[in-house]
């Protein structure tokens, strides 16, 4: 019956006799770097907004008037040191050192919400002298830009002190490996979209 | 002090804000509460709950969740139709200083939540079911990548479901149009909770949204079975993974737009505002950047539909497989090169106007492709006109004059006439209708038999059949002459008499429709009740080409005993040519990922969240905000999310099935 399409002799394979074991969390790496694309749109309309409306001051405080660089630079290094002191805790997971793999992450968390602190003052500051998100389209964007970022910088942490905890519990074992990594790709891309704020917003800000 | 106290508890909603002043709100809220507490009562008394939670509200079965935003589109599909006929019948009568019998305040609530269900809650649903349903399947897998996420969107779904329905009877809905345009959608123009309503209801949804679109571009591109390369996909499964790519690059855009008309309305920004520097016209570009990839999103995987039915039912390998994928993929990328279309009048200039309206038509090529494909797959075949095809040749016939009259709309110059008038409604009426909705009941009635284990009854579906076809051209074919006249849309009454016989005649159209639900509905009833009668036993009724016609039907929970190799494009067509012989022993355990009702805890929280920020309820906002993160986090703590099916629990499930196939001879 087979039809001359088929190597006569050969018996056609029509399925696997073992298991075609799919790896538990297989799909986990590509499914959160769509996830973390989708975020990255987020931010792409965030920065589009402020594009369009980062000129509208209506009468109000410009950037020139408000930001502080300094203070933003000791900011920035605060986040990219946290993103550095998270890659060596990858490091050490790889080991399968579970101590200095949680001693990174405290240190993580550390500057984490040292450069959350900073961002609130820098916040405080501004609302104080009257430059409000209501006050202008520029305000506007601007806090709903830099607020979005700040609030996954939040989450991050929240993420990381769970992790934490379940590493304590369980070890590193596999899942908690794969979940740590994720966090990874996510604190990495928090960095990636800051870069795009300390240019976009501060520095060109300082431009205009 | 109390007054304070109710304040709190209560936030702005006070017993006025029951619609009690609305008596055809109270009496379809008296309907819909009987109808409901009938069906409570039912399932209570037919003792349904624990069956319903355990084998279903909880399953992360990929085939269940299916049927379940199947069920969810159908039941909103009478919702949003409901909402429709009140507007023929008003626009029917308004006449000669009759004002109708809708006030405009409840008008405008309805032309909008008309359009917001059936995008968001009928076409939606049914597309995720479908390709939920359908895709595992037909790329020989046994579930989606990420079970309980699956779980987890389609509660979501129906959280935002159960928010616009709440609108109904709690306060009122948005009286702005279906994609509430600032500064109209604004705290100034709009300052009930119409526009909140639409704001959470959408958000709560949308999340779902994305995160199916996620699983399954996972799911297709992880979870093939072996040998099934890219370019040896059914067609459906690539419209599909199309039109998932389309959800995750397109839904983020609505969030964040969304996201911003609320911090507009409840924080004070000026992002879309009049003053201080806000610009309106943002909003509509970044809800069209979403708005114009939904089409796609929606009509898509109806062209998978197509194929599949057209390629079984006329017994042929479909016609340039290649140039459909690439056809398709031509479509992905397009669909994001022309949003300005929708507001050619906006005033952005000549160059401007011409490249949106040049690329737009440009998306007509690969469509067209796509016709010339169906059709010459049908050339020279030996067509049965069954149901699922029957509805195919009413879209070929109806999609491309609803095609035409878009490519007539990318045209600058007629645009600014025909903008906002009956015209464009006909035209994406049409499409939507003549393409999503014909390509729906295409699917249902072609893998119903696959999902349940009997065919539908093909008497009533061709009672349906020609209600739909026959009603949708007379309802919508006057709104073309009529847009063609100048009436835009949107209006509750009319001042010139001699328009009237138009819209009668397309009441006329809306009654056929109804039938063609009813006759839907009737189809379902009849067929569950004569289902031994209709009942295929071989799993191939059709004598089907893709993988999912190999499996049983219904299919197993594991789908395939054995994961079955890939050599062809039609795979099962292939196999069964070669001589496949079902394998009869040698089963081993299957990995299987276990039921939660997390999903369920999480959209409820959700739903609670909307709900306290719609009417100012900080306590209950707060409350379940926090309470959705501890969810999310404590579900993280539960590490043992599968378990093994074993060995001889398979052996038994394919023993049945032998017996099953030895009695058909």
């Amino acid at each position: 019956m087979a039809s001359s399409a088929i190597t006569a002799g050969s018996e056609p394979v029509f399925h696997l006799e073992e298991e075609h074991a799919h790896a538990e969390g297989g799909s986990t790496m590509l499914g959160f770097w769509l996830y973390l694309m989708s975020d990255c749109l987020i931010f792409a309309m965030l920065f589009a907004a402020y594009g369009v409306l980062g000129g509208n001051y209506a009468a109000g405080p410009a950037p020139k008037d408000l930001f502080d660089l300094g203070l933003v630079a000791v900011n920035t290094t605060m986040l990219l040191l946290s993103s550095i002191t998270y890659g060596f805790a990858m490091l050490t997971m790889d080991k399968g050192r579970v101590g200095a793999t949680q001693a990174w992450l405290v240190v993580t968390i550390l500057f984490g919400l040292a450069f959350l602190s900073i961002e609130l003052y820098e916040f405080a500051h501004m609302i104080h002298e009257g430059a409000t998100p209501q006050r202008s389209a520029f305000l506007s964007s601007f806090f709903t830009l830099v607020g979005t970022h700040g609030l996954h910088v939040t989450f991050g942490i929240v993420w990381m002190v769970t992790l934490m905890v379940q590493v304590a519990r369980h070890g590193l074992i596999e899942a908690n490996r794969r979940r740590l990594m994720c966090l990874s790709m996510f604190w990495h891309f928090l960095d990636v979209v800051w870069i795009g704020v300390f240019t976009f917003v501060y520095l060109m800000g300082m431009l205009r | 002090m109390p007054e304070t106290l109710t304040k709190f508890i209560f936030g702005r909603l006070t017993l006025e804000s029951l619609p009690l002043h609305e008596p055809i709100v109270v009496v379809t809220f008296i309907v819909v509460a009987l109808g409901g507490l009938a069906v409570l009562g039912a399932v209570t008394y037919f003792k349904l709950w624990g069956y319903l939670w355990r084998e279903w509200f909880t399953s992360v079965d990929h085939k269940k969740i299916g049927i379940m935003y199947m069920a969810l589109g159908l039941v909103m599909l009478l919702r949003g139709f409901s909402d429709a006929i009140m507007m023929r019948l008003q626009q029917a009568i308004a006449f000669n200083g009759s004002e109708g019998y809708l006030n405009a305040h409840h008008y405008d609530q309805i032309f909008t939540a008309h359009g917001v269900i059936m995008i968001f809650f009928v076409a939606m649903p049914f597309v995720t079911g479908l390709m939920n349903f359908v895709v595992p399947l037909q790329i020989g897998a046994r579930d989606v990548s990420f079970p309980f996420l699956n779980n987890f969107s389609f509660w979501m779904t129906v959280g935002g479901a159960i928010l616009v329905m709440a609108s109904l009877f709690v306060g009122e809905f948005a009286r702005t149009g279906w994609l509430a345009y600032p500064p109209l959608s604004g705290i100034n123009y709009s300052p009930d909770v119409g526009v909140d309503y639409y704001i959470w209801a959408l958000q709560v949804a949308g999340v779902g949204t994305t995160l199916s679109g996620i699983n399954l571009i996972c799911t297709i591109i992880k979870m093939r079975a072996p040998g099934m390369t890219m370019m040896r996909m059914p067609v459906f499964t690539w419209t599909s993974l199309c039109t998932n790519v389309l959800i995750v690059a397109s839904f983020p855009v609505l969030t964040a737009v969304l996201t911003l008309l609320a911090l507009d309305r409840y924080v004070g920004t000026n992002f879309f505002t009049n003053d201080f520097g806000g610009n309106p016209m943002m909003y509509v570009n970044l809800i069209w950047i979403w708005g114009h990839p939904e089409v796609y999103i929606l009509i898509l995987p109806l062209f998978g539909v197509f194929s599949e039915v057209t390629s079984t039912f006329s017994g042929k390998r479909l016609f340039g497989y290649t140039s459909m994928v690439y056809a398709t993929i031509v479509i992905t990328i397009l669909s994001y090169l022309v949003w300005l279309h929708h507001f050619f009048t906006m005033g952005s200039g000549a160059s401007v106007n011409s490249f949106f309206g040049i690329t737009t038509m440009i998306i007509s090529i690969p469509t067209g492709a796509k016709i010339f494909n169906w059709l010459f797959t049908m050339y020279r075949g030996r067509i049965r006109f069954e149901l699922p095809m029957m509805w195919t040749v009413a879209f070929m016939l109806t999609f491309v004059v609803g095609g035409m009259t878009g490519v007539l709309l990318a045209v600058p110059p007629a645009d600014f006439v025909l903008h906002n008038s009956l015209f464009l409604i006909a035209h994406f009426h049409n499409v939507i209708i003549g393409g999503v909705l014909f390509g729906l009941f295409a699917g249902i009635a072609y893998w119903w038999p696959k999902a349940f284990g009997f065919r539908l009854d093909p008497f009533w579906g061709k009672v349906s059949f020609w209600c739909w076809v026959l009603g949708f051209w007379l309802a919508f074919m006057p709104l073309y002459i009529l847009g063609l006249m100048g009436v835009t849309r949107r209006m509750r009454v009319f001042d010139d008499p001699s328009l009237q016989i138009w819209f009668v005649i397309a009441a006329f159209g809306a009654v056929l429709i109804a039938c063609g639900i009813a006759a839907f509905l009737v189809q379902i009833f009849v067929s569950i009740r004569k289902r031994e009668a209709l009942a295929d036993h071989t799993g191939d009724p059709w004598d089907g080409r893709t993988l999912e016609w190999s499996t049983s039907s219904p299919p197993p929970a594991y789908n395939f005993a054995f994961t079955p190799v890939i050599r062809d494009n039609d795979a099962w067509f292939d196999m069964k040519k070669a001589g496949y012989r079902r394998p009869l022993s040698g089963f081993k355990p299957i990995h299987m990922p276990r039921n939660t009702g997390t999903g369920v805890v999480l959209a409820v929280f959700s739903v609670a969240l909307g709900f306290g920020l719609i009417w100012y309820m900080w306590w209950l906002a707060a409350l379940s905000f926090v309470c959705l993160i501890a969810t999310a986090i404590g579900h993280t703590f539960n590490y043992h999310r599968d378990f093994d099916i074993p060995a001889a629990e398979v052996a038994q499930t394919e023993e049945a099935r032998t017996t099953l196939l030895a009695a058909q001879g």
